[in-house]
């Protein structure tokens, strides 16, 4: 067994309770007008120490916990621990403690992100300045795992609208894709011939537009840690896990859809779209429910909801599809 | 080292090898085949600085699994390694082996039926019949049912040569088993692999011997070849046996 990196002192981390606390306390008092006080709103500093915290503010205006409301379901978050210890990032192992364990070693600065295709600003840009124009907003979210486990994760980021936005995609930009770093002198995973490196995924430029689509740099309030995919990641929350690339470096607007990791991996199991849908199973295993990790036990199956209980927000986006074939 | 000197033959602690098995060996053999237990609960609950398991019940369906399988190999290691090594009393481990097999393979069931489907018996029956890889495991563990209930030195008797046709049942669970492994893996399937090469290796092992038995006298009396050695020294086990 390989010596684990030092861990994160329990007393460092903000507990959920004082954190959901201080939360409430922030949206009380921006409601109460006091905003003004607690700093420059939409200021986003992020500093490259992992879990550091972030230096943003909450704007309780902006915050989506409404969204995360499903009947019947547990939506506690889960806790940093649990959030942080068992991942799916390949690029540190395969075991789900493998990317807690050797993900320590890559070096989240400096960071570019190149954005390119078919859009009229393009460039190579430092990760710094790729974030400032951003207000950072936290969102609670449903996350689950084509494995059929899911939690409830706090994340703190910005929408992919808003940056995509800003370079001004042109007609011809149908898709967007994205792509992982590929070091492997850092990421050990990737010297393995596993997956194709570096790890690539996309959407549909409507999907990437909608509203749910979020970038995430923080969570827990707290800088990204590594493992969960720092210093820049995709959040998509009515698809399954594996959509959400993690340590981005790359953007590219295109006009077809791009080759995915996993759909290259396995076509027959994985689809482009990987909507989260009860009614469509892996070809190995049921997707009707799935276990959040955390419930007690005996209790730690749910039923899983269509687009992950996002119907409401991006059912639009399907109509008339069938999700059987496009899975 | 040298298969063809018995020895047994030598007392050790003043105990013929009747008794050493029966006081020293097959007490260690019970005593190792529930390490497994302790490892799995210290992870389970974080102790000796361990971190616990985020997943539990995954955690706990995985290692019972693995566990299973590691013993159903063990058993399968008994005939080449008392043949290889001339350890004739070896067999005597082989069925609380087997036992330990059964214990853990029922256990990785268990889990799976209380505490991973929350005893839906529905969801039980759906996924024995329509995940191949679930459908070959419960295969496995309900072939595992007559073995284990044979495994008593009265059953033994009782069956006869039926017993031996019966118990050769554990090529095919260990097969499917280590199938199911590899089957529900999602991408990495080193592991599975793995289990799989090493039975790969235990059953030629077995296929080897028997066409050689059936080879005509000349090679038989002395084998020549890459596993020359081996099986000159199997023979002599044979002969001192």
């Amino acid at each position: 067994m390989a010596a684990r990196i030092p861990r994160i002192a329990p007393s460092e981390i903000t507990p959920p309770e004082v954190y959901f606390n201080r939360r409430a306390f922030l949206t009380g008092a921006l409601a109460a007008g006091a905003g003004a006080a607690l700093g420059r709103a939409g200021a986003a500093i992020v500093p490259a120490q992992s879990g550091a915290p972030l230096g943003y503010t909450l704007d309780a205006a902006q915050s989506v916990d409404a969204l995360v409301h499903a009947p019947g379901q547990n939506e506690q978050p889960n806790t940093w621990e649990q959030i942080t210890h068992y991942n799916n990032y390949y690029e540190f192992g395969t075991g789900k403690s493998d990317p807690a364990e050797y993900a320590g070693q890559l070096k989240t600065r400096p960071w570019n992100v190149v954005v390119d295709g078919e859009a009229e600003v393009t460039g190579n840009f430092p990760l710094e300045e790729f974030l400032n124009p951003y207000a950072l907003e936290e969102r609670i979210y449903r996350f689950r795992c084509v494995e059929a486990w899911s939690m409830v994760i706090p994340w703190v980021g910005f929408p992919l609208a808003t940056l995509l936005k800003r370079f001004k995609p042109t007609s011809r930009a149908k898709y967007v894709a994205f792509q992982t770093l590929y070091r492997p002198s850092q990421m050990p995973g990737q010297r393995l011939d596993i997956l194709q490196w570096p790890y690539r995924e996309g959407l549909r430029i409507d999907e990437a537009m909608n509203p749910l689509a979020f970038m995430v740099v923080g969570l827990y309030g707290r800088v990204l840690p590594n493992q969960s995919g720092a210093p820049l990641r995709l959040i998509v929350p009515w698809k399954y896990g594996f959509k959400g690339i993690k340590a981005i470096v790359r953007i590219t607007f295109v006009e077809n859809q791009p080759a995915t990791t996993w759909s290259q991996a396995a076509p027959d199991e994985y689809g482009f779209y990987a909507n989260v849908n009860p009614d469509v199973p892996h070809p190995r295993w049921s997707q009707a429910t799935e276990r959040r990790i955390g419930n007690p036990f005996f209790h730690e199956r749910q039923p899983t909801l269509m687009f992950n209980g996002y119907a409401n927000e991006v059912a639009y986006l399907y109509k008339g599809m069938d999700l059987h074939r496009y899975f | 080292m040298t298969a063809a000197s018995p020895t047994h033959a030598r007392p050790f602690l003043g105990l013929n090898v009747e008794r050493r098995y029966r006081l020293l060996y097959k007490p260690a053999v019970f005593l190792a085949g529930l390490v497994p237990i302790a490892w799995i609960a210290s992870h389970l609950l974080g102790w000796f600085g361990l971190l616990p398991a985020v997943d539990p019940v995954k955690f706990l369906e995985l290692e019972f699994g693995q566990t299973a399988l590691n013993f159903i190999l063990l058993t399968l290691m008994i005939t080449p390694v008392r043949q290889l090594a001339g350890l004739t009393h070896l067999p005597r481990l082989r069925r609380m082996l087997g036992l330990f097999a059964f214990f853990y393979a029922a256990l990785h069931f268990t889990v799976y039926v209380v505490l991973d489907l929350d005893l839906n018996w529905r969801m039980v029956g759906a996924d024995i019949i329509k995940r191949p890889y679930i459908t070959v495991g419960f295969t496995a563990l309900l072939l595992l049912i007559p073995l284990a209930v044979t495994s008593t030195q009265r059953m033994m008797r009782r069956l006869g040569k039926r017993w031996t046709k019966l118990h050769r049942l554990i090529y095919l669970i260990a097969i499917l088993g280590v199938w199911h492994y590899y089957w529900q893996v999602k991408l990495d399937v080193r592991e599975p692999l793995l289990y799989a090469g090493i039975l790969a290796l235990l059953l030629g092992y077995r296929a080897v011997r028997s066409l050689r038995k059936r080879a005509p006298q000349r090679t038989s009396k002395r084998p020549g070849g890459m596993c020359g050695h081996a099986v000159a020294a199997a023979c002599d086990d044979i002969h001192t046996a």
